[in-house]
């Protein structure tokens, strides 16, 4: 099994894919001749051919447009936006289009696109490039959300998101494109995408994140261990539908949950599993439900937006405050 | 810029005629096609007035268009209708009441079981969003290599829009199978063309794509099907896309809900009637002996029975069951939803009212 960083395994699974199914296209900007700017599509071209591999002009509504043209026609278009914060052009389509043509003409229509974007900050892009937009599509219905965090999941959401029947929005963090390597067997295994995965099992705390950040939320989880605290992680990798029914088990357990987030705080996915926490899981709670999140400002530039971003620090610092409230007995 | 016309404002033709201006039996067709879409029209408004239909955008005026693109298509191409495209719907198979539905606030009237119509795309209500989908659909059909056109339509108003320059500056690249119709109503709600652009006509718009453009009187229906029909063997035989700009006239509100007495002239709008293009027509097939008062009456009879039919159809299919709003949202349901549902449906029917 080979050792692949995350960008490599969606690379992996968009072969895997074309190769098992010719009726998925991939379609974007740079996405041909020059293999993506993030170089997730390499390799395509040459394999696949330009009529399955299509350079398309600059224009991100078009881009999602001719999605939706192609998947009503039973292809399996994944589109590439070239970074998050081009994901706004796409909005319209993917939301008054997309997510309704099914519901519109009760099921005579259909969307199997995937629309995937890098999300999130961290590598020092410029203005524009940094930000997350996972809560923007997960509020709208008909949509179905994925944000994975490893190479593995990468590969296997990636390949559950062509395949499934319904428009997927699918964000990958791009501060973990090549921030570190997983054994990934290309299989064809789907994963599910209506779980969240239980990353690791602990009694004390439960700490839920998704994307990037669940690279500081383990980071976190290991230095509590170290402190004799036990928390279970949970990746929610599919954001919408949401797998709720895990994380209030998880709850159930631990009484305690702390949820960390990259985007900003206001009416973000955090806030959805919170409430949903206090509306399902408060007697089960010991403390209040903690929210770790970027700020309610513009996503900063490049040199100030680690003041932006959580980080272990900071998960950490809201830990301790469930732990001063309720602490392990 | 090109402009046809054949049949001018009183249906005095003019110019070598098609092939198919000498096949009568079609050359009724299309008009009982014309009055039945024009009569289905008055209906609805009426439906509306009396607080039976939500609100309603007229194509009144528009009939000769809609009625040329769904006589120029042929079963396997695909049409990708604008909002007041209505007789082409028709022609390709959406049963009259449809329209009623949908207006009513129900998506069973998007939902088309016929074909030609069952893999047609629904009325489009978002400005110009629909026309870029047609560079996909395209796309799809010459990865396919299958011999099969796409009309995008669209009003004088999306020409405005960005989504309209992003389909038109691309189509020619590929040279895909597409028509693109502009409506050109000359009203976008209150905003004139004059006001929208700065461009002499919306037809030149196809130059900045690369691809054929030209206008035609789009209420002589003679000529708008002519040009439509020659725009769609030429892209069915590899010629790429071309832009047909339909040159009419809004005689009805922008909707039921607007009054256009606000914002435009009254002597404007009879100016306009005097161009009907049902007037003319029919003016012209009784010149060509094809048409006379007794087909008129016999018509006017059977497209009142069959609009009153499609009424009644409307009027008496109750709505949905309340949690028919989840039952096409997704292929399945997700579990995540399943209790929104229940929650729903256990609260039983909504009763009258809404
Ligand atoms: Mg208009």
């Amino acid at each position: 099994m080979p050792d692949l960083t995350l960008i490599e395994a969606v690379n992996l699974a968009m072969h895997s894919e074309m190769a098992r199914d010719g009726d998925v296209v991939v379609l974007g900007e740079d996405i041909g001749r020059n293999g993506g700017v993030f170089r997730a599509t390499v390799g395509l071209l040459d394999k696949f051919g330009p009529e399955r591999v299509i350079d398309t002009p600059l224009a991100e509504t078009l881009v999602a447009a001719m999605a939706i043209g192609l998947s009503t026609q039973g292809l399996r278009p994944v589109a590439e936006i070239q970074f998050s914060g081009f994901l706004y052009p796409c909005v319209d389509q993917v939301v008054n289009h997309a997510a309704r043509y099914r519901n519109r003409t009760r099921g005579r229509m259909s969307c199997p696109l995937v629309i995937r974007a890098p999300n999130g900050g961290g590598i020092h892009a410029p203005e524009h490039h940094s930000e997350s937009l996972e809560t923007t599509f997960a509020h709208m219905p008909g949509l179905r959300v994925v944000a994975p965090s490893t190479p593995a999941r990468a590969y296997g959401l990636l390949l559950a998101a062509i395949r499934d029947p319904d428009p997927v929005v699918f964000l990958e963090p791009t501060r973990c494109y090549r921030l570190f390597k997983q054994p990934v067997e290309d299989d064809g295994e789907a994963l599910p995408l209506d779980a969240c995965f239980v990353d690791r099992e602990g009694g004390d705390l439960t700490l839920v994140s998704w994307g990037a950040m669940m690279h500081d939320t383990r980071q976190a989880a290991d230095r509590l261990a170290e402190e004799g605290i036990a928390a279970e992680v949970i990746d929610v990798a599919t954001l919408k539908p949401l797998d709720m029914d895990t994380i209030l088990a998880s709850v159930a357990k631990t009484g305690r949950c702390v949820i960390v987030q990259e985007a900003a705080r206001a009416g973000g996915w955090a806030s959805e599993i919170s409430a949903n926490l206090a509306e399902h899981g408060l007697l089960s709670l010991f403390a209040p439900v903690m929210r770790v999140s970027g700020y309610d400002t513009v996503m900063p530039l490049a040199r100030l937006e680690r003041a932006y971003l959580p980080d272990v620090e900071r998960i950490l610092a809201e830990v301790r405050k469930v732990f001063e409230i309720a602490p392990k007995s | 810029m090109c402009y046809t016309q054949f049949l001018d404002a009183d249906g005095t033709a003019s110019g070598e005629l098609p092939d198919f201006a000498r096949d009568a039996q079609e050359l009724r067709a299309m008009y009982r096609l014309m009055v039945t879409t024009r009569l289905l029209d008055r209906r609805a408004v009426s439906l509306q007035r009396t607080g039976q239909l939500g609100t309603y955008a007229s194509g009144l005026g528009q009939e000769a268009i809609g009625t040329a693109a769904g006589f120029a298509l042929r079963d396997e191409d695909i049409l990708i209708p604008a909002y007041r495209d209505y007789a082409a719907q028709f022609k390709r198979g959406v049963p009259l009441q449809n329209v009623l539905l949908y207006w009513a606030g129900d998506e069973r009237g998007m939902a088309y079981e016929r074909e030609p119509a069952r893999h047609d795309f629904p009325l489009s209500v978002p400005i110009a969003t629909q026309v870029p989908h047609a560079i996909g659909v395209a796309y799809a059909i010459r990865l396919r290599r299958q011999p099969r056109v796409v009309l995008a339509c669209c009003g004088d108003g999306a020409t405005s829009k960005g989504d309209f320059y992003e389909a038109i500056s691309c189509a020619k690249v590929w040279d895909l199978p597409i028509v693109f119709l502009v409506s050109n109503n000359q009203w976008a709600i209150s905003m004139p063309v004059a006001r929208q652009t700065g461009a002499q006509t919306l037809a030149q718009k196809a130059i900045a794509g690369g691809m054929p453009g030209e206008q035609v009187d789009g209420n002589d229906v003679l000529a708008t099907r002519h040009v439509l029909a020659r725009a769609i063997a030429r892209a069915r035989d590899g010629g790429g896309p071309s832009l047909v700009e339909a040159l009419t006239y809004r005689l009805h509100d922008h909707t039921t809900a607007d009054d256009a007495r606000r914002y435009r002239a009254e002597d404007e709008v009879q100016a306009a009637w005097a161009r009907c293009p049902i007037k003319r027509y029919k003016a012209w097939l009784e010149a060509q002996g094809h048409w006379d008062a007794a087909a008129e009456g016999a018509l006017a009879a059977e497209a009142a029975a069959e609009v009153e039919a499609a009424a009644r159809a409307y009027l008496g299919q109750p709505a949905d069951p309340p949690e028919a709003i989840f039952d096409s949202l997704y292929a399945e349901l997700p579990r995540a939803l399943r209790w929104q549902r229940e929650q729903v449906r256990a609260r039983g029917p909504l009763g009258d009212g809404h």
